[in-house]
């Protein structure tokens, strides 16, 4: 497939305080190509497409467009878009309060002889669209009763009616399901047809290899190469992306290492929580890692904060240590040893004006109440530990936690929960957003957690993660606990239970 | 996956329904009590009815702009102020200097717009909260009105500012006419203050809707950041919102003026928040991006009913402003609350 | 040269710098106009003493100062935690001196001249007005952190129904209180202006509370992020609460300063337009009002900057009036020159200007 190049990126570099971001890198895009940007944390991805988009200035470097590739530089967002480079970002930037129509529409309206507003061709242009994008939609209705999934979709295709030759979709499919992520991809392949550009920005191994023609990988600011799909098969990807070679990823996991206790240090029964989980059992015994499973949305992040009280259970019992409690919010399930490390680590882990040693002691110290204060030299203490354990990147201990990156800020969230020492960590999707080699270390402290008798309830969305670090699988579907597995863990048995009809 | 949404009843509608049943549950209270048979005290007449908007047409105006204002996201603390010195450029420069209400009034609408490209600019393009720079904008305007003039000054010169303001217009086909005691015919009547206010009303509403400047802001209020990644220039948007605010406001100064004929330092205070508090109660969020200029147009009737209520009862207009504030404050509580619970159920449903 | 300019850059850039300067640029002025004046040119340091009282400027603005210092310890917090701006401070000062007033003096009374005359002693009229303001940040942190109400919007309902509340108490008429016991809090204390006292007192407070607890990082952790902070075992509701709590109470010991200087409750002026005052005390401290972190001395020194401000216009012969005319422009040239956009365009150009130089350097 070679067509003609749309867009041609030479040389540019871009540096920011005390950080080169991006040295020399380039990078090509042809028409009715979807290409993946790849690369871990810091690999410098985003500013990349911040430098196409004029939201960056960079200092070196140039950048062609168009078939005659004349030279041309975005000083904004905007100018990039009259110029036909869209973004879709992974965060809809659309507005909930209007309706479908306005935000297909806003800033382009179609205009009256009066210079008003025509409400009626706005609305009929709508529908039109979102009929040719197959996207079934009131177009009148507000954009907010609408799910991130079709909103992402309508934010797509006001890109695609302004008429863009490049389309720029940065970790789109982030909050999506399967099932929707399907249909964000024919979107993208009709797209496609349509001769239109797209550069994709994501995590996701899979999805790279279902959908995309060529990957671009980052490495620490440097370009590390340009690969057709076809030349690259997975292991070569990821070591492209790492740097090196990958074999840890088999075993971290002996059978010695499997050190479950009889003890029961978690019983569920019963527990619920309207409308986000269906009463659901669980037992969790000490030195045990529970993993949840299933598909988006299907309730494992729901079923962790039902225990944990970060929504707090509406029915059931639940026995800790044998002793039946009541967990009203989370501090209580704090003070019995329990702990959270939510998904959306910028919604509900970092306190981002605060510094990484605050962020580090926070649950800390909510333990031991207000008025107790601990004292300087603990905290200091306690947080250099955790910056040598994790290796966490920070200038310093009260540098605000907002600049750090953010896979660096995932492991200051970890941190804080590991200085509480607790008996029940609870982790939903702790390696997102972390680079490969993080990602080992986290699983092999999960295992290690595990040996010391403590117990682990491990959620991600990549299944091999959870097959080398956990005991025993609970498979989820719909907003409901549907069974569990704990012989023959492999990635077929699992899709199988996720798949439905299987029941234990 | 794919939805269709039937079409719901916004929260939002309801809330408008609800102040507008309000106005006329509190409007058919005043009836009951002051206009009704036996008690029948003048409430029923239609004169009173008229009368609210009479009193309250240069608030209306302030209200439409404080809308557009509350729509960004934003507030104008300063329209108060910007009256006071309006009316004082107004009475000083007819009373004292003999100018021409002709050269005066554009003046008045002129330093209007300056004074809001100012605040505009430094909110918009500056970043700077609108709390902190219509606050500066409030003391000097308030301060400025003292350094014009620190008496009052009233309007006794003949000229046509006077007449207008004295004019009345009465109702078509001598509608809601009743004969006093002497057996005079009285037929009920507005001013060209009224006419104006209305005009603002109709003229607001219609930008909000059908024009881009408008529906910009209430992009800017749902979400700034969007906003300006779709291409639009919120910036700009925010500062014609503030331009539009204190022209509207010097309008609605003029307005006042005419109605009470002089200047002082201490006209118009807590005018601001009369404002606010009719367009709260009117459905406007002052978080932004929700609103519409009708409600907050109810809201100042509202406000204008109590007030009305009041001043037909002796024992509690003895009391002053006190109780029609306490009453205000108490409605304010009510729609707060039912907004706040509005947002909760729909938080839930999501 | 070059060595000041990198020193000015660096502090700079220390959150304390906007206050501090601003009061130097205040104390800068004052001694320009005095040695215009042909005055003695440190005339706004002079201290004197005077029938056993401390005089001076520098005494007045300390003075005077004192309620907007008190509420501006509230409403850092209130700003911190709940990003918005508690602007019933004004009329809850009034509220609390009309009931203290009023259970002083009894229902009705408008005059009392003799310690007999009182209904109550006086440490009661005190607690019982310092209490309601509680109560009503009570109300306040109530909307604002359970109902999760706009705080503006929420204590829009005190800042209207304040006042007229206290009216109702005093059955709309002014109640004096003739007493020394009672006019101390206004007055003086051995030789210091006991309003001063009573908000360095306040100050000590809540300095002693930040220091010594872990509420300052509970107030900000809330105001940064809620949710973060409740999955970290903090109680967001509670923390808020709190904090309007608190502001309610200081704005009472406020309104008890304030009806002792008159020694009288005068609803409606106690307090009024000190919320504005309180709310640019936390902005020229330097604070967001946006929320997050906090700085409280920023707060003071911003609140006896406002009042510097105000006692050198009066000084330098404005009359009571137009002073909000320069009080305005001051206020807005302080907050443009500490907008993020004006420091981006600085910072900008001293790069800019690096960079050239570097490379003027090397060639």
């Amino acid at each position: 497939m070679n067509n003609e190049v749309v867009l041609s990126m030479r040389g540019i570099c871009m540096t920011f305080p005390g950080v080169k971001a991006l040295n020399n890198v380039d990078f090509t895009l042809r028409e009715g190509e979807i290409h993946a940007l790849m690369g871990e944390n810091g690999a410098g991805k985003s500013t990349l497409i911040k430098c196409l988009t004029g939201v960056n200035d960079f200092e070196k470097g140039e950048i062609f467009f168009g078939k005659d590739m004349h030279p041309i530089r975005n000083h904004s967002t905007l100018e990039a878009q009259k110029n036909g480079i869209s973004t879709v970002y992974q965060e809809v930037n659309l507005c909930p309060n209007l309706s479908v129509a306005e935000n297909l529409f806003i800033g382009r309206e179609p205009m009256t002889k009066l210079g008003t507003i025509n409400r009626k061709a706005m609305v009929n242009r709508a529908k039109e669209l979102m009929k040719k994008l197959d996207i079934q939609v009131d177009v009148t209705q507000a954009l907010e009763n609408y799910s991130i999934a079709l909103q992402q979709m309508i934010a797509i295709a006001r890109a695609v009616d302004m008429e863009c030759k490049v389309l720029i979709l940065d970790e789109p499919t982030s909050s999506l399901d399967d099932k929707e992520v399907e249909k964000l991809f024919t979107l993208m392949r009709s797209l496609k047809d349509e001769g239109i550009g797209i550069i994709f920005v994501t995590h996701f191994l899979e999805q790279v290899y279902a959908v995309c023609d060529r990957i671009t990988v980052l490495r620490n600011g440097q370009l590390v190469g340009e690969y057709e799909i076809s030349d690259l098969p997975r292991l070569k990807l990821v070591a492209a992306m790492m740097g090196k070679d990958f074999d840890d990823l088999q075993s971290i996991k002996s059978k010695e290492d499997e050190a479950v206790s009889d003890e029961v240090l978690i019983e569920a029964r019963g527990l619920s929580h309207v409308r986000k989980i269906k009463p659901f059992d669980l037992d969790i015994h000490k030195g045990e890692v529970v993993g949840l499973t299933g598909l988006l949305g299907s309730g494992r992040s729901e079923l962790a904060r039902c225990i944990y009280g970060a929504d707090k259970a509406q029915t059931g019992t639940l026995k800790v240590n044998g002793k039946a409690t009541k967990i009203n919010a989370p501090i209580d399930a704090m003070k019995l040893g329990m702990g959270l490390l939510p998904d959306d680590r910028k919604a509900e882990g970092i306190v981002e004006d605060l510094s990484v040693r605050e962020n580090i002691m926070l649950a800390m110290q909510s333990l031991s109440g207000v008025v107790k204060r601990i004292p300087m030299d603990k905290q200091m203490e306690i947080t250099k530990k955790f910056i040598d354990l994790l290796e966490i990147k920070t200038p310093s201990t009260e540098t605000l936690v907002k600049q750090l990156s953010g896979g660096n800020q995932q492991k200051v969230i970890i941190a804080r929960w590991l200085a509480t020492d607790p008996e029940f960590l609870i982790l939903d999707e702790p390696t997102r957003g972390i680079d490969v080699g993080t990602k080992t270390e986290i699983q092999k402290l999960v295992v290690e957690l595990a040996r010391q008798g403590k117990s682990v309830i491990f959620i991600s969305s990549e299944i091999e993660e959870m097959l080398r670090t956990c005991n025993r699988l609970a498979v989820l579907r719909d907003g409901e606990k549907v069974g569990e597995l704990t012989e023959d863990l492999t990635q077929q048995s699992v899709m199988k239970v996720i798949a439905g009809g299987e029941r234990s | 996956m794919i939805e269709m949404k039937k079409k719901s009843i916004n929260s939002h509608t309801i809330l408008l329904l609800i102040t507008i049943g309000l106005f006329i549950l509190l409007y058919a209270a005043g009836y009951f009590m002051y206009g009704f048979g036996d008690n029948a005290k003048g409430f029923e007449k239609l004169q009173t009815f008229l009368d609210i908007f009479r009193t309250n047409a240069a608030l209306i105006c302030i209200a439409c702009g404080m809308t557009c204002v509350m729509l960004t996201g934003g507030i104008d603390i300063s329209v108060g102020s910007l009256v006071a010195m309006d009316c004082m450029i107004l009475s000083v420069g007819m009373e004292n200097n003999g100018t021409s209400p002709t050269l005066l009034v554009p003046f008045v609408l002129l330093i209007g717009i300056v004074f809001g490209a100012v605040q505009g600019y430094l909110i918009g393009y500056l970043n700077i909260q609108p709390f902190i720079v219509t606050m500066g904008g409030m003391f000097f305007a308030r301060g400025m009105t003292a350094m014009i003039c620190t008496d009052q000054v009233n309007i006794t010169v003949q000229n046509w500012f006077k007449e207008v303001a004295g004019l009345k217009v009465y109702m078509p086909f001598e509608l809601g006419a009743v004969v006093n005691k002497r057996g005079v015919k009285m037929v009920p009547y507005i001013n060209v203050p009224v006419l104006i206010a209305l005009l603002c009303v109709i003229l607001v509403f219609l930008m909000l809707r059908y024009t881009r400047t408008g529906r910009s802001m209430y992009a800017v209020g749902g979400n700034q950041q969007s906003a300006a990644l779709m291409g639009l220039n919120t910036k700009r948007t925010k500062m014609i919102t503030y331009i539009l605010s204190s022209f509207l406001c010097s309008i609605g100064g003029i307005l006042y003026c005419m109605n009470t004929m002089c200047g002082t330092t201490t006209q118009a205070l807590g005018l601001e928040m009369k404002a606010i508090s009719s367009a709260v109660i009117g459905g406007t969020l002052l978080t932004g991006g929700v609103g519409n200029v009708f409600g907050s147009f109810i809201g100042v009737l509202i406000n204008g009913t109590i007030n009305s209520i009041v001043s037909f009862n002796a024992d509690l207009t003895r009391l002053g402003g006190t109780v029609p504030n306490v009453v205000s404050a108490f409605l304010l509580f009510v729609f707060i609350m039912l907004q706040a619970i509005f947002a909760k159920i729909r938080e839930r449903k999501q | 040269m070059k060595k000041v300019l990198n020193w000015l850059k660096k502090i700079s850039k220390k959150p304390l710098f906007l206050p501090l300067f601003s009061v130097f640029l205040v104390l800068i002025i004052n001694v320009i106009y005095d040695a215009a004046q042909g005055n003695y040119a440190l005339e706004f340091f002079r201290l004197e003493l005077k029938e056993g009282a401390l005089y001076g400027r520098i005494i007045d603005i300390l003075n005077r100062g004192s309620e907007a210092a008190i509420l501006a310890i509230g409403m850092t917090l209130v700003v911190s935690s709940s990003a918005g701006t508690d602007i019933s401070v004004g009329s809850v000062m009034s509220l609390a001196g009309s009931l203290c007033c009023m259970i002083l003096a009894g229902f009705g009374v408008t005059h009392v001249r003799e310690l007999g005359d009182l209904q109550a002693p006086i440490f009661v009229g005190v607690i019982a007005g310092i209490a309601v303001a509680g109560l009503c940040g009570v109300f306040n942190g109530f909307l604002v952190a359970k109902m999760k109400i706009q705080p503006m919007v929420a204590t829009l309902i005190f800042f209207t129904a304040g006042r007229a509340i206290g009216l109702l108490l005093t059955n709309n008429k002014m109640v004096y209180i003739h007493l020394d016991q009672f006019k101390v809090f206004g007055g003086k204390l051995w030789i210091f202006p006991t309003p001063t006292v009573i908000a360095a007192a306040c100050i000590l407070v809540m300095t002693l509370i930040l220091k010594t607890t872990s509420l300052g990082m509970y107030v900000q952790s809330v105001g940064i992020n809620p949710k973060a902070s409740r999955i970290a075992g903090i109680n967001s509701v509670a923390i808020i609460l709190l904090c309007y709590v608190i502001c309610g109470l200081f704005s009472g010991v406020a309104g008890i300063v304030a009806t002792s200087r008159i020694y009288s409750a005068d609803s409606n002026n106690i307090g009024l337009n000190l919320e504005l005052d309180a709310i640019l005390a936390v902005a020229l401290g330097g604070n967001s009002l946006g929320g997050g972190r906090f700085n409280l001395a920023g707060s003071i020194i911003g609140a006896y900057t406002i009042q510097a401000i105000t006692t050198t216009m009066y000084a330098l012969g404005v009359a009571k009036a137009q002073a909000p005319v320069y009080k305005a422009i001051i206020v807005i040239l302080i907050v443009v020159v500490q907008s993020p956009v004006i420091k981006a365009y600085f910072a900008k150009r001293r790069a800019q200007k690096a960079t050239l130089a570097a490379a003027a350097g090397r060639g």
